[in-house]
């Protein structure tokens, strides 16, 4: 493939929003309350409306007979560049918050550089994605907070939460060489200056929330490898 | 037309080239949108092609008056100022007016609606249930 950095490029990002529309998207019927169902599932949707302009993009890059959908749904586990914090599976509400959470935060701060990428694609499509996801944002920043400070028992299972997926946050700042030779073509964003940011503002919602800030040892090394768990959380 | 969806309407060599934009990523309608706009040029003896485009992104300042009535008569309340939203969408604030009964005395029950692009309120005077278009800017 002409194109392969690109390619691989465009999945390292619309591979992540997949994944955990996929894991919303369990959720249909089966949320705590109709609202929260509700709320789950259009971040889902929005989420799979975002991920089909790339892949849309990625069938057009790859020039062969694949379509999205193929692109999107036929290819082998291990294929798949997504980190590993969006396949974690929907524990209980807290967890599933605290997922959002933890990838909102870095999402937005991804879009907000996609923006300015030098492919006219890739900046249309963070565009018209950082509207949304700044409202997924909003949604599980609230109920950080609202768990957290709320009742011995939410805090409890929000800390517990926060405690399991933070060791999943570290590879969000990993690059493969699809994306460091991205960054060099003005193209793709350079993850590893966002980190600093992304931690003072995922350390201000949880001190707001009255949760203690993980210690940041013991991070998970695995890189965009695909699934480690089965999607459909049979492990 | 009315909520800024169609983006642009231009004929060439007796084909109607239309741009449709979505107003959310996910929206469900916007095949069905292009397929009624081909229908719609073919019943008035045109051919049509539809293209979907993304920028620049939709936003609520492109529906019309038109369309803002439009959306009241049916039962959804139109997008307030960005200032106003925040109040009502994360502060609680009472000001979106209810579709049935005009009282600004409305909840948001839900910051989710029935598409992404709503939310859910009630309004505590009548007890109706409404959506509430969500500004995006």
């Amino acid at each position: 493939m002409k194109n392969e950095n690109l390619y691989k490029y465009i999945l390292g990002i619309a591979d992540n929003s997949l994944i955990l529309g996929q894991r919303l998207g369990e959720l249909t019927g089966h949320g705590p309350t109709l609202e929260t169902d509700i709320a789950c599932t259009n971040i889902s949707l929005d989420l799979f409306g975002q991920v089909r302009s790339y892949y849309q993009y990625a069938a057009k890059i790859a020039g062969d007979e694949r379509s999205e959908d193929d692109i999107a749904m036929l290819r082998k586990e291990r294929e798949y560049l997504n980190v590993l914090l969006v396949e974690q599976p929907n524990t209980d509400f807290a967890y599933t918050m605290a997922r959002q959470f933890l990838f909102d935060v870095y999402h937005f701060l991804l879009l907000t550089e996609l923006q300015k990428s030098h492919d006219v694609t890739l900046s249309a499509i963070a565009k018209k994605s950082i509207k949304e996801v700044s409202y997924h944002q909003r949604f599980s920043s609230d109920w950080i907070k609202r768990l957290g400070d709320g009742t011995d028992e939410s805090k409890a299972k929000m800390q517990t939460a926060i405690n399991a997926l933070w060791t999943y946050t570290d590879e969000l700042f990993h690059q493969t060489e699809a994306d460091k030779a991205m960054v060099l073509e003005s193209i793709g964003v350079d993850v590893t200056l966002l980190k600093t940011e992304y931690y003072s503002k995922v350390n201000a919602i949880l001190a707001e929330a009255t949760l203690e800030i993980p210690n940041q040892n013991g991070f998970k090394k695995v890189e965009k490898k695909g699934f480690i768990l089965n999607i459909w959380g049979i492990c | 037309m009315d909520m800024g969806v169609v983006r642009s309407a231009v004929i060439s060599n007796d084909v109607v080239k239309v741009e449709i934009t979505p107003t959310y990523s996910g929206c469900p309608a916007m095949d069905v949108i292009g397929d009624d706009i081909k229908a719609a040029l073919k019943a008035a003896g045109y051919a049509s092609e539809i293209e979907l485009i993304l920028s620049p992104a939709w936003t609520t300042d492109w529906i019309t008056p038109r369309g803002r009535k439009a959306l009241e008569d049916y039962g959804i309340a139109a997008p307030l100022g960005p200032e106003a939203d925040k109040d009502v969408l994360l502060n609680g604030k009472r000001i979106v007016k209810c579709t049935n009964c005009g009282s600004q005395n409305t909840r948001l029950v839900s910051q989710f609606g029935s598409t992404a692009c709503k939310a859910q309120f009630q309004c505590d005077d009548c007890q109706e249930p409404f959506d509430y278009f969500k500004c995006l800017k």
